[in-house]
């Protein structure tokens, strides 16, 4: 959302020192995980305990079983799996749609210094607004169905895949640049053989961006308007009190946004495999 | 043309490129103005020769007069400061919090480990799903925007203190070490200066996120005076110039927030070596 753009995907805590051999490695990464665990569990604990003591108002958080039992209820009868899919199609087709126009006008933005020059300022001024503050009028124009969630969420995709594709392609290194027309490369074989495999970090760290962006605005959108989805799961439950069934939907949005996360990592080291080193 | 001017780029094409625009010098000044210009042209043109509906898109003097008229009578101005107290509020929790946080997990190893994976497992939750629960914890007033603005303003600032400490060379550690400096020193001369610009860097986006959130929490929460309360109101009545007017003042605090954060961290940062 907005235009703020943190580089802050990864905490430190992701560095891997290589000089240390793998079976070490591997050891530490277990200790790291137990360690990791251990407030998550106290935490969890505490809940159980001032459930079971009857401590805990069930307005304010409902016990643990609760939750758990909501959630199988959700996962038997099919709820879940349904939202889930219709989140997540709205997030696809908005990603995709925003992500591709993005690469378009991001790629021309950065190759034409004119055209640059006449789009960014507009298209800065217009990132700046809020993308929910969009909402209100398009809701307007469009009504309240898929093309509303398909737009915000494609808005919100498109913001930093077009600010990374024009920077990563106009920091094209030079020399490249100049080795591809001693070559007389087309224009065509230019685009697709020097300058794009040079900017994927950048395009990539756009489209990562972007897909974060998409699922934070899935979940504001279908709060707001929709009838279907992970979101209305949350607002039905909020509406009529039942916490246990936000909680439910809560998880299952954590556990998509984390399983986006690590396959979006995955996907970019195997895109950058042939960097000799990652420039981060 | 793209593809052309991008060779007019090189030392070797010059004249490709000079002759792609045969505006010259003065239409390169006008340039960041002419997509705009042919917008509004266009829009004005299309609002008057009847091929859209009004209410959809108001003439531009119909936006001009809505402005004119909330100046007015002061109505906007109020919600907007609504808006920013708010905004502000909950960006200064968040972000006290988050530099607070980010600190202590970067100068303490075992909190590093023991509230990192927890930390990092959180930011993949998407903040507006915590819009139900905060409703229900801290109510849909003012509290509870409060609490979810600030929810959006730790997390930038945690993350990018954590990496602004722990990228703190090894040899200014060492260097602490040698001269046997208490943590607190550590901290005061050589961890916290060095870590001031991402700490920055942390803050600008928390401001960015808050200001984003702070429409959210607005449209989402319960009704109050406010930008996003007047959008709502906006939406309800179809009144397309006010929602427009509205657009217009959010990328304007949202542009007016980049400026100022830009300015501070040049001068607040005047001290490092380039």
């Amino acid at each position: 959302m907005g235009a703020g753009r943190i580089n802050a995907s990864r905490g430190p805590a992701d560095g891997v020192d290589r000089a240390i051999p793998a079976r070490r490695r591997l050891a530490a990464a277990w200790w790291t995980l137990a360690l990791g665990l251990i407030v998550p569990l106290i935490l969890l604990a505490t809940w159980l305990a001032a459930a079971l003591l009857g401590q805990l108002p069930e307005q304010i958080l409902p016990p643990p079983w609760a939750v758990f039992d909501t959630l199988s209820d959700i996962i038997g009868d099919g709820t879940l799996a349904s939202s889930i899919a219709t989140s997540l199609q709205r997030v696809a087709e908005g990603f995709a749609a925003g992500a591709l126009a993005g690469l378009v006008l991001g790629t021309a933005i950065g190759l034409s210094k004119a055209l640059r020059e006449t789009v960014d300022p507009l298209f800065l001024a217009m990132s700046q607004v809020p993308t929910l503050g969009w909402m209100p009028i398009v809701i307007l124009l469009v009504g309240i169905d898929e093309g509303l969630k398909i737009i915000v969420i494609g808005w919100s995709a498109f913001i930093p895949v077009v600010l990374n594709t024009s920077q990563g392609v106009r920091d094209v290194p030079q020399a490249y640049v100049e080795l591809g027309r001693v070559l007389s490369f087309s224009p065509w074989s230019r685009l697709t053989t020097i300058i794009l495999p040079s900017a994927v970090p950048s395009i990539f760290t756009g489209l990562r961006e972007g897909l974060a962006n998409s699922w934070q605005t899935l979940v504001a959108v279908e709060l707001i308007a929709s009838f279907e989805g992970l979101g209305y799961l949350m607002a039905y439950g909020r509406q009529l009190f039942q916490l246990e069934l936000v909680l439910a939907a809560m998880i299952a949005v954590g556990l998509i946004g984390l399983l986006i996360h690590g396959l979006l990592t995955l996907a970019e080291t195997h895109l950058q495999r042939w960097r000799p080193e990652m420039p981060r | 043309m793209s593809l052309i001017t991008f060779a007019g780029r090189g030392p070797l094409s010059r004249g490709t490129r000079r002759s792609a625009l045969p505006l010259g010098t003065i239409g390169r000044h006008l340039r960041p103005f002419a997509l705009p210009a042919a917008l509004l042209a266009a829009w004005e043109l299309a609002a008057h020769a009847g091929f859209v509906d009004a209410r959809f898109l108001p003439p531009l003097e119909a936006v001009l007069a809505r402005a004119v008229a909330e100046i007015g009578h002061g109505d906007l101005a109020a919600n907007l400061l609504a808006s920013l107290q708010r905004d502000l509020i909950g960006f200064a929790f968040g972000g006290t919090a988050g530099i607070f946080l980010g600190l202590v997990i970067g100068f303490s190893p075992l909190a590093q480990r023991l509230l990192g994976p927890l930390l990092l497992v959180h930011r993949q939750i998407a903040l507006f799903a915590w819009v139900p629960l905060i409703s229900m914890w801290f109510g849909g007033g003012e509290t509870g925007k409060i609490v979810f603005i600030a929810l959006a303003a730790f997390q930038p600032s945690l993350i990018n203190t954590w990496q602004g400490v722990a990228a703190i060379p090894r040899s200014y550690r060492e260097l602490a070490a040698v001269l046997t400096l208490g943590w607190l020193d550590f901290a005061r001369l050589i961890a916290i200066p060095g870590a001031l610009p991402q700490i920055f860097t942390g803050l600008h986006s928390a401001l960015i996120y808050a200001w984003t959130t702070t429409v959210g929490a607005e449209l989402l929460l319960n009704i109050a005076p406010g930008l996003g309360g007047r959008m709502n109101e906006g939406q309800h009545l179809f009144h397309m110039d006010l929602l427009l007017l509205c657009i217009l003042l959010l990328g304007g605090v949202g542009v007016a927030f980049n400026i100022i954060a830009g300015g501070l961290e040049r001068r607040l940062l005047r001290w490092r070596t380039p």
